[in-house]
Order: structure tokens, then C-alpha cells, then sequence
């Protein structure tokens, strides 16, 4: 008897947090996947494509599913490392295969070179450039992410990829060392 | 907010944690008045010379520029403007060297003097004008303040939160430099009426005037005054290095701490620079707006070392001939103090308005820096950080570039004094890691800022391409239906039904295919006896 009361209490039990779980399974649903969200908040956002995926999300996806964490070349193995540690997985080096680390760089139009083809203008992932058909064609500086897809469509060559200057604003103090002593 | 606010007008004063004895060396140059230099031949006047974003330009090569006349209009983002320091013509608008630690160049507006130094009218206002008409006053004179910082003083005027207090900070306790002194010792009514407009811009309802006990005459220039004014009072500090630091200031003052990352209006107090408060006063008295500052010359290696009234953009070779320049061997020039300064690397930099001091020490009072030792672990430098930081600490995190670390130990709260560097017998430049580090930290921070907003960009045109391509085959579809329509009315109103024409071809062709293959059958039939045959 005391069996048949026992396995009605934990039928009860069992149905009662069935009930809780499915409630809170639908009440408490969350949207997305959050890995591919974080995973996404470290890629560096270029949309270079460099990893073979179309954009930086695809790439989180795709690591989210098991691909290799060491295919962002503008991340560099800082971000690597950062993957590492959030997917729980030993930090490898960058696989030259995707790319090599470069200085960040911005995309500069020759503007008196551009023939307006706007090829530049579809190629390139963040809409960082202006312009029309038959108008001269100029990247929105602080918007360009450096990812070089504009270069290749271009027909009369006329991108160049500069690296970021330097000013006193994003100066890293790596030039001198300051002096910080007095004597007598 | 613990301290009750009794003790504070007592004028009891509390202590704060560390702090150095740095000999102070500013006899060199503070026993004679504030004196002023021949204009130079050409001025070099920086388009930024604050924290902030840089105004925009209002005027071009080629023009003529009256003493006094904005350079420069203030824009977005704390924006300030420049002016001209006397009059002449603009020839050049260029990257130059500035004066920063980086040697890097910015945009520069160069002015050949004309010797006139013809003034512009200057547009003095009453107290009694608007608040908000003082601080845009303010602003358009283009005063930062003074005390070193440079944050535009009417951006922290604007902020408008509960104040007790408006401190008045002219403890300068770095060594060597005796600017402010100097300006309080002549001009302590300039700085009070400056404070009592300040008092006035910000609501605060009383003033403390801080200084340290090793400047007798400013204080004695104070109290001759300060009786015209019962809501200001003096405070005496002892004196030890960095007393007039901003956070260290109100601890002693006060007993209160700055939280963490935060300001001090957050603990209901403003702190600003007699030599802001004396530009304040200037430029809503006089109506004259921020073109020349007190420059401190002194170290051994000039002859005449003393107070300047510099105008703002002059170079600091310009400076230096008249003080009496004797370079050695490989001289340094440090624009700043010993503690905090930097070395220039170019003569040709403008002085600019956080330029407080210029020193020129021989090779025998500051000893170039020696090569780096191995950390000891003494801890010594530990004991005297005024922000209470662990030094040594930070200096294996930076070293490691282990910036989570760094902010775990709030280095962002260092307030980059130097006192732990002074200390460290090893040698170590910590504050040079320090800098290093805070920049990396920053450049990741706009780093991540951007690739957000490159992210919502992608994302936006992705959304863009997919509706676009919705929008196409929509139209698409709406036209073959539009089509479709057209053809079966105009079946209904008698033309020959399209589709018929295609049946027909259909047949035809089926008919043609059939004819063929019954072709082939044939030959074939007709070939087969003959295989038979062979």
C-alpha cells in the first residue's frame, strides 16, 4: 500500500514541476541562442568575410556549431583569446590560411581616379560609402571598418587601404618615457 | 556625506593617504613679479588646447586677425574656441607640433605678428545677466581650466546638481612651479571677484580658497581681501606632494572621498583653479577672452627664471631666449613640472593654455632617467599612493597587458602623480606603464564602441538587401499577374488567345517529332534485311 502511495506522490510531484517547467519554458522563452550573441559581441565587426563566412554573426554561428575559433585575422589573438575563454577551449594561433594580423587600416577613394561605377558602394558591408552612378564615389571615414572588399570590385584601382594615422588622441604613449625624478 | 558639515566650517583639515616631500625648488622663480615678453614674430595657436573636440575654423589663410578675435567657433562635444593672441595675418592653417608628450602634429593656425597688437572691442557683462547667458560667455572666451587638466570650465559650470562648496584650488604643489603663486600674491581680488563669479554661475552657496602654508604672501594677499567677501573662507594645507591634486584637495578639505570613476559634484562639490577664476573674471568683467596665461620659466639652465605673462600660442623658443636660455649638452626642456611634465621634443611647440611651467633643468638637479631594474617588492611605492592603488600590482597587470586585471584594481583612479615613480628605487617609470596601459584600455573601449556601430550598419543593410529583394519579386509578380490580366481580357474581347498560338506551336512540334520518328523507324526497317544478309 505504502508503494502505490508513494508512486502517486511523486506522479503528483513529477506532474506539478512538468507543469512549473513548461510554464517557465514558454513564459521565460529567450529569443536567440545567447552563445552566438556573445560570441558575436567579440568578433571585431569588420564583415570582412575573411573567415569564409558572409559577415562576423555567420561566423559566430558557425563557431557556435564547432568551427575552428582561430579564422578572424582582424581580431587578431586577442579575440582568439577571448574565444578561448568563453567557448572553454585552448587558445591556438591565427591560421595564416584566413589571413595574417594587420594593423587596423581605412579605405581611401582616388577621388579624381573614380569613374562612379558603384561597385565599391555594393561591395561593401557597413554602407560606408557615398555616392551615385557617375558621381565620384567617397568612403565615410569613421565608418569604414578596413575589411578590403571594396578593392578588389574597383575597375580602375583606385582604393587604397591606409592604415589609421596617429594623433595625439589615440596616441598610445609609446614613443618616450617621462622623466619622474627631482634631485638635489 | 558622513562628515558632518560643522567640522568643514570649523575649518578643520583632514589628512589623505601617502603623498611625497619632493625638494620644492620654487624660490628659483617665485621672488619676482609676473613680467611680460616682447611679442614674438610668429604664433603658433593650436586648434585644440583643451580636453575636448577642436572648434571649427572661422577663418582662413590670408585673413587679418585682431588680438582677441575667435580663431575658432565651439561646436559639439565640449567644444572650445581659440583666439587670436595679438593682431596680424594668418599665413598658414597646418599640421604642426603641439604641444603634446607624443610629438605628433595638429592643426595649427600660424599668425605673423604685425607689432600692432590692435585689440578687438572687448563685451563685458553684468553679474546680474542670465546664468545661461555667463556660461555661453564663458565658453566663447574659450577658458579650460588652468590648473592643468584643461576641461572646459563652462561644461563643468553647466552641470547643475546640489553644491555646498566651490573650492578654489591654488595649492600647486608640484615642485618647481610658482605660477599660481605668483598670480595670487597680485591679483588675489581678480581671483576672489572670479570666484565670487563662479559662486554666482554655479549656486553654490560658499567658497573655500585652498592653498599650502609654504606660500605666506599669497595668503597674507588674501586675507587683506577676503574680508569683502563673507561667503569665501581660507584654507591652509600643509604641504606635501600631491595636495592639489583634485580628489586628494577635497579629502583634506573636506574629509570626503570622490567615489570611484566618479566627480566631485557627485559628494556636492566643484573645484576649479585660480587661474581659471581670474580668466573668469577677466572674461565676464573685462570681456576678455582667454589669450595669455602665467608661465612659470625657472631650472638651472636659464638666467633670468621667473613668472611670464605668456599670450597663447607663442613658442617656447621664443619664451626661452627671453628668460635667458643656456642649453648644455643634450638639454631637456619639460613643459609641465618634474613630476608630471613632459619632455619636448621640438622648441618650435606653442605654449598652450595647460601650459603652467617650463623647466629647464641642467643634467646635475634632474638626473636623466637610468635604465629600469628589476621590482624588489619593497612596497615602498604602495605607501605613498595617494589613491590608495597598489602600484606594483598594476605594474605586473600592465606589464602582462592583463586589462581586466587593470580595472579590477581601478587603475582608471590613478591620478598619474608620480609619487610611486619617485619612490621606486628601482627605477621603474610606473606611471609610463600606467599611461601605456590606460591608453590600450581606452583605444579597446573605441574599439568596441565602433564595431557596434558597424555591426547595427551591417545588420541595418542586411535588412535593407533582403526587403529590396522582397520589394523586386513582388514587383515581379504583380506585373506577370498584370500581364495575365491584360491577355484574358483582351481574349474575352475577341484576340486570339496567346496560349492557343503556343498549343499550336506545341502540336506542331509534336506533330514534327512523331514525323521524325516514324522516319527513323522506317530506315531502320528498310536497313535490317540487309544486316540480315551480311
Amino acid at each position: 500500500m505504502s508503494l502505490v502511495t508513494a508512486l502517486i506522490v511523486l506522479g503528483i510531484l513529477a506532474l506539478i514541476f512538468g507543469l512549473i517547467l513548461g510554464f517557465a519554458a514558454i513564459r521565460f522563452k529567450v529569443e536567440a541562442d545567447p552563445i552566438v550573441e556573445q560570441i558575436d559581441a567579440i568578433l571585431p565587426q569588420t564583415q570582412c568575410g575573411q573567415c569564409g563566412y558572409p559577415g562576423c554573426r555567420p561566423y559566430a554561428q558557425a563557431i557556435a556549431n564547432g568551427d575552428a575559433i582561430n579564422k578572424c585575422p582582424p581580431g587578431g589573438q586577442a579575440t582568439i583569446e577571448k574565444l578561448a575563454d568563453l567557448m572553454g577551449v585552448e587558445a591556438i594561433p591565427l591560421d595564416d590560411a584566413h589571413g595574417k594580423e594587420d594593423v587596423k587600416k581605412v579605405a581611401v577613394i582616388r577621388e579624381d581616379e573614380c569613374i562612379g561605377c558603384t561597385k565599391c558602394i555594393q561591395a561593401c558591408p557597413v554602407d560606408a560609402i557615398l555616392g551615385a552612378a557617375k558621381q565620384m564615389h567617397t568612403v565615410i571615414a569613421h565608418e569604414c571598418t578596413g575589411c578590403d572588399l571594396c578593392v578588389e570590385p574597383c575597375p580602375v584601382d583606385c582604393i587604397d587601404m591606409v592604415p589609421l594615422p596617429v594623433r595625439p588622441d589615440n596616441w598610445r604613449w609609446d614613443l618616450k618615457q617621462i622623466p619622474i625624478e627631482v634631485r638635489e | 556625506m558622513s562628515i558632518p558639515i560643522t567640522f568643514i566650517e570649523q575649518g578643520q583639515i583632514w589628512s589623505f593617504p601617502g603623498g611625497i616631500h619632493p625638494p620644492e625648488r620654487k624660490q628659483l622663480s617665485n621672488t619676482t613679479p609676473i613680467s611680460t615678453l616682447p611679442l614674438a614674430s610668429e604664433f603658433y595657436v593650436p586648434l585644440r588646447q583643451h580636453s575636448g573636440e577642436p572648434g571649427e575654423l572661422l577663418v582662413s589663410v590670408g585673413d587679418p586677425v585682431l588680438k582677441g578675435q575667435a580663431l575658432s567657433a565651439p561646436g559639439l562635444n565640449n567644444a572650445l574656441p581659440v583666439h587670436a593672441p595679438t593682431s596680424g595675418t594668418i599665413i598658414a592653417i597646418e599640421p604642426r607640433t603641439i604641444a603634446h608628450p607624443s610629438g605628433l602634429p595638429d592643426t595649427v593656425v600660424v599668425i605673423a605678428t604685425d607689432g600692432r597688437d590692435q585689440a578687438v572691442q572687448p563685451q563685458p557683462l553684468p553679474l546680474g545677466s542670465d546664468r545661461v547667458k555667463l556660461i555661453d560667455a564663458l565658453r566663447q572666451a574659450g577658458i579650460a581650466g588652468l590648473g592643468g587638466a584643461g576641461f572646459p570650465t563652462a561644461q563643468k559650470l553647466a552641470l547643475q546638481r546640489p553644491l555646498e562648496y566651490l573650492i578654489i584650488n591654488g595649492v600647486e604643489c608640484e615642485p618647481y612651479i610658482s605660477a599660481d603663486d605668483r598670480l595670487m600674491r597680485e591679483y588675489a581680488s581678480e581671483i576672489l571677484r572670479g570666484t565670487e563669479i563662479l559662486l554666482h554661475i554655479s549656486g553654490a552657496p560658499k567658497a573655500l580658497i585652498a592653498l599650502e602654508d609654504n606660500k605666506p604672501d599669497a595668503i597674507d594677499a588674501f586675507k587683506r581681501v577676503l574680508p569683502k567677501y563673507p561667503a569665501m573662507s581660507l584654507r591652509v594645507v600643509p604641504t606635501k606632494y600631491p595636495s592639489g591634486g583634485e580628489k586628494q584637495l577635497i579629502q583634506l578639505l573636506t574629509g570626503r572621498q570622490v567615489p570611484s570613476r566618479g566627480l566631485p559634484i557627485d559628494i556636492g562639490l566643484l573645484m576649479h583653479n585660480v587661474g581659471t577664476a581670474y580668466a573668469v573674471q577677466q572674461a565676464i568683467d573685462e570681456g576678455l577672452p582667454l589669450t595669455q596665461r602665467v608661465v612659470t620659466v625657472t631650472g638651472e639652465n636659464v638666467s633670468k627664471p621667473g613668472n611670464y605673462w605668456v599670450p597663447l600660442g607663442t613658442p617656447v623658443a621664443h619664451v626661452l631666449e627671453h628668460a635667458g636660455f643656456t642649453p648644455e649638452k643634450a638639454q631637456k626642456v619639460i613643459m609641465g613640472g618634474p613630476m608630471m611634465g613632459f619632455t619636448l621634443g621640438s622648441l618650435q611647440v606653442p605654449v598652450v593654455k595647460i601650459t603652467n611651467c617650463l623647466l629647464v633643468p641642467s643634467s646635475q638637479e634632474l638626473a636623466p632617467p637610468r635604465d629600469e631594474m628589476p621590482c624588489i617588492r619593497c612596497g615602498a611605492c604602495a605607501d605613498v599612493c595617494p589613491a590608495q592603488l597598489l602600484p606594483q600590482q598594476l605594474q605586473w597587470l600592465a606589464k602582462a597587458n592583463d586589462y581586466d586585471g587593470l580595472n579590477q584594481q581601478n587603475l582608471f583612479d590613478c591620478i598619474e602623480c608620480g609619487a610611486c615613480a619617485y619612490v621606486c628605487p628601482s627605477e621603474i617609470p610606473l606611471v609610463h606603464y600606467y599611461r601605456k596601459a590606460k591608453a590600450e584600455i581606452r583605444d579597446i573601449a573605441r574599439e568596441k564602441a565602433k564595431s557596434e556601430v558597424a555591426r547595427e550598419r551591417f545588420e541595418a543593410r542586411q535588412q535593407r538587401l533582403e526587403r529590396e529583394k522582397e520589394e523586386r519579386l513582388e514587383r515581379h509578380r504583380q506585373a506577370a499577374e498584370a500581364r495575365q490580366q491584360a491577355q484574358q481580357q483582351a481574349v474575352a474581347e475577341g484576340a486570339p488567345n496567346p496560349n492557343d498560338a503556343v498549343q499550336a506551336a506545341i502540336a506542331r512540334a509534336k506533330a514534327r517529332k512523331a514525323a521524325q520518328a516514324a522516319a527513323a523507324q522506317a530506315t531502320e526497317q528498310a536497313a535490317e534485311p540487309k544486316d540480315d544478309n551480311a
